[in-house]
């Protein structure tokens, strides 16, 4: 059987009203954000998988393929946003292929808030879907629960606010290329700056017109480790000793017993 | 309108599953102030332009007047989920009509369509549980996350306004207000309503009206999208916050 098990959800519902932790989903504090230029769309995000309080991941990937034009970033529960970038790509793949036209953004951003409405809020997959197909470029962002909204500049994810802040403030219309790519890295600094589940590096996806679609992985790394100015090795010699003894592996013959197991070693296996 | 609903598994004691969560962080919210009326040569359809998720404004210049044929178009309050979903349906399925009878459908046919997504689909719209801060007392209220009122203009019966209201029935009505918005304005309309208007008398009509919605309503906001449908088929007006929605506002 494939699709989703809801029999536990009736016994944690009890327990959890007596008290005890329910499960948690793996959730990714995120900063995600996307905004259209003259010639194309752009999309960006930061880097930074958590698990609960601890980050688990300081360099993954959110932007995810979905054509060679368009790409999605995932915000909410990860795995959900791999799988369901996964299986939209795949069928718009297919259906690209039976009509023998370039994929869509609306077919895509169509596709996906048909697949997140029938699972009514339980995949938790909040993404900002991007690209560029003969009818022009497409900005959208799709809601877990099926809700889709189409805007010029989107922000989504734990650090949305920081990252919209940024777009509110200095955003004007007809960006170009290099204008949109530093608006939407420095939306997505402010979320890894500002942001307690956001952080690490800032990736951005740069999806234009007759052009191939760049992905430039790290096009921001504001948090390098630098050097640390001491360590704790500590030199030879540091610690004094009375006498030195050495062993070679074959002296260690002589401090050990060997002892031969009689019996055939199959009827170990045998439960008795 | 609402973007999205945090669920998180919590019982109350009747077994019933509780979101506090959801009630503290305001998310109930179904704001919204959307309305329609019927004018001398069609009808006018007007809607403010907030989203929310919680506290938080998903999208300040949201389209909540939703075409679903060439000139029948609905206003959307509630879920902005559910409600995009059921438009989606019934756009379909208004498409198919034009297509399988050779002839544009009539508004009452839309929102007949409506009517039976709505009212068949009651269980699935979701559960709102409303606390009594007073007492400590949780209420239940089925409350239909779709509130939509579908408004048209066809050659044979003119402009028609029809409304859906939680349960799931169809009223046909000469005007129509809607969303949380839409309690401010009560007063305000009856007082101003006039039958046969013409379309300047018309969008001044829905333009102050929503002004007051927006003023009065903490979840209402944005800009004032207006929709006029007549013979000669639709045409959008906008109005910005700017000029506290007095300005000439722009046509397109």
């Amino acid at each position: 059987m494939t699709g989703f098990d809801f029999s536990n959800y009736n016994r944690n519902a009890a327990l959890q009203a007596k008290g005890a932790p329910g499960p948690k989903a793996t959730s990714t504090g995120t900063t995600i954000v996307g905004c259209i230029y003259d010639n194309g769309v752009v999309i960006a995000a930061d880097t930074r998988a958590t698990s609960g309080p601890i980050v688990a991941d300081k360099n993954c990937e959110k932007l995810h393929y979905i054509a060679p034009k368009i790409w999605c970033a995932g915000a909410g529960t990860a795995a959900d946003t791999e799988f369901t970038t996964a299986l939209i790509s795949s069928n718009i793949e297919l259906h690209s292929l039976s009509t023998g036209r370039p994929p869509r953004v609306i077919t895509c951003m169509t596709m996906l808030k048909q697949h997140l409405f029938r699972y009514q809020g339980h995949i938790g997959a909040y993404l900002v879907v991007a690209g560029v197909d003969p009818t022009g470029t497409g900005l959208y962002t799709v809601h877990a629960h099926g809700s889709t909204d189409k805007l010029p500049y989107v922000t989504m994810g734990s650090g949305s606010l920081a990252a919209m802040s940024v777009f509110e403030s200095t955003w004007k219309p007809n960006l170009n290329k290099d204008e949109a790519i530093a608006l939407a890295s420095e939306a997505i600094k402010a979320g890894i700056f500002n942001d307690l589940g956001s952080g690490s590096n800032v990736d951005v996806c740069v999806i234009e017109k007759d052009k191939p679609t760049q992905l430039l992985r790290n096009y921001i790394r504001p948090n390098e480790r630098g050097q640390k100015e001491r360590d704790y090795r500590f030199a030879k010699g540091t610690t004094a000793y009375l006498n030195e003894k050495v062993f070679s592996k074959e002296d260690l013959r002589k401090y050990v017993t060997v002892e031969e197991i009689s019996g055939d070693p199959n009827l170990m296996e045998v439960d008795p | 309108m609402v973007a999205s609903h945090g669920l998180t598994g919590m019982l109350g004691e009747d077994g019933i599953h509780v979101d506090m969560n959801h009630l503290k962080s305001g998310e109930v919210n179904l704001g919204t102030s959307i309305m329609a009326i019927n004018f001398k040569d069609g009808v006018i359809l007007g809607a403010d332009s907030r989203t929310t998720t919680g506290a938080y404004i998903a999208n300040r210049v949201t389209d909540k007047l939703t075409q679903v044929h060439d000139t029948i178009w609905c206003c959307r309050s509630g879920s902005a989920a559910d409600t995009q979903a059921v438009a989606d349906i019934v756009s379909y399925h208004l498409n198919m009509y034009s297509i399988v009878n050779n002839e544009a459908p009539s508004t009452q046919v839309a929102g007949a369509l409506f009517q039976e997504l709505c009212y068949e689909n009651k269980d699935m719209l979701r559960l709102v549980l409303f606390v009594n801060w007073y007492t400590g007392i949780g209420h239940l209220i089925y409350r239909c996350s779709a509130g939509i009122i579908i408004a048209g203009y066809d050659p044979r019966h003119g402009g028609q306004v029809y409304s859906i209201p939680l349960g799931g029935s169809l009223h046909k009505q000469a005007y129509s207000i809607g969303g949380s918005g839409s309690t401010y304005i009560y007063g305000y309309c009856d007082a101003n309503w006039r039958e046969n208007m013409t379309e300047e008398e018309g969008i001044q009509f829905v333009r102050g009206a929503l002004r007051e919605a927006i003023k009065w309503d903490g979840s209402s906001g944005g800009v004032i999208r207006l929709v006029v449908l007549t013979a000669k088929g639709a045409q959008r007006h906008l109005y910005l916050p700017d000029t506290d929605y007095t300005g000439p506002g722009a046509t397109y």
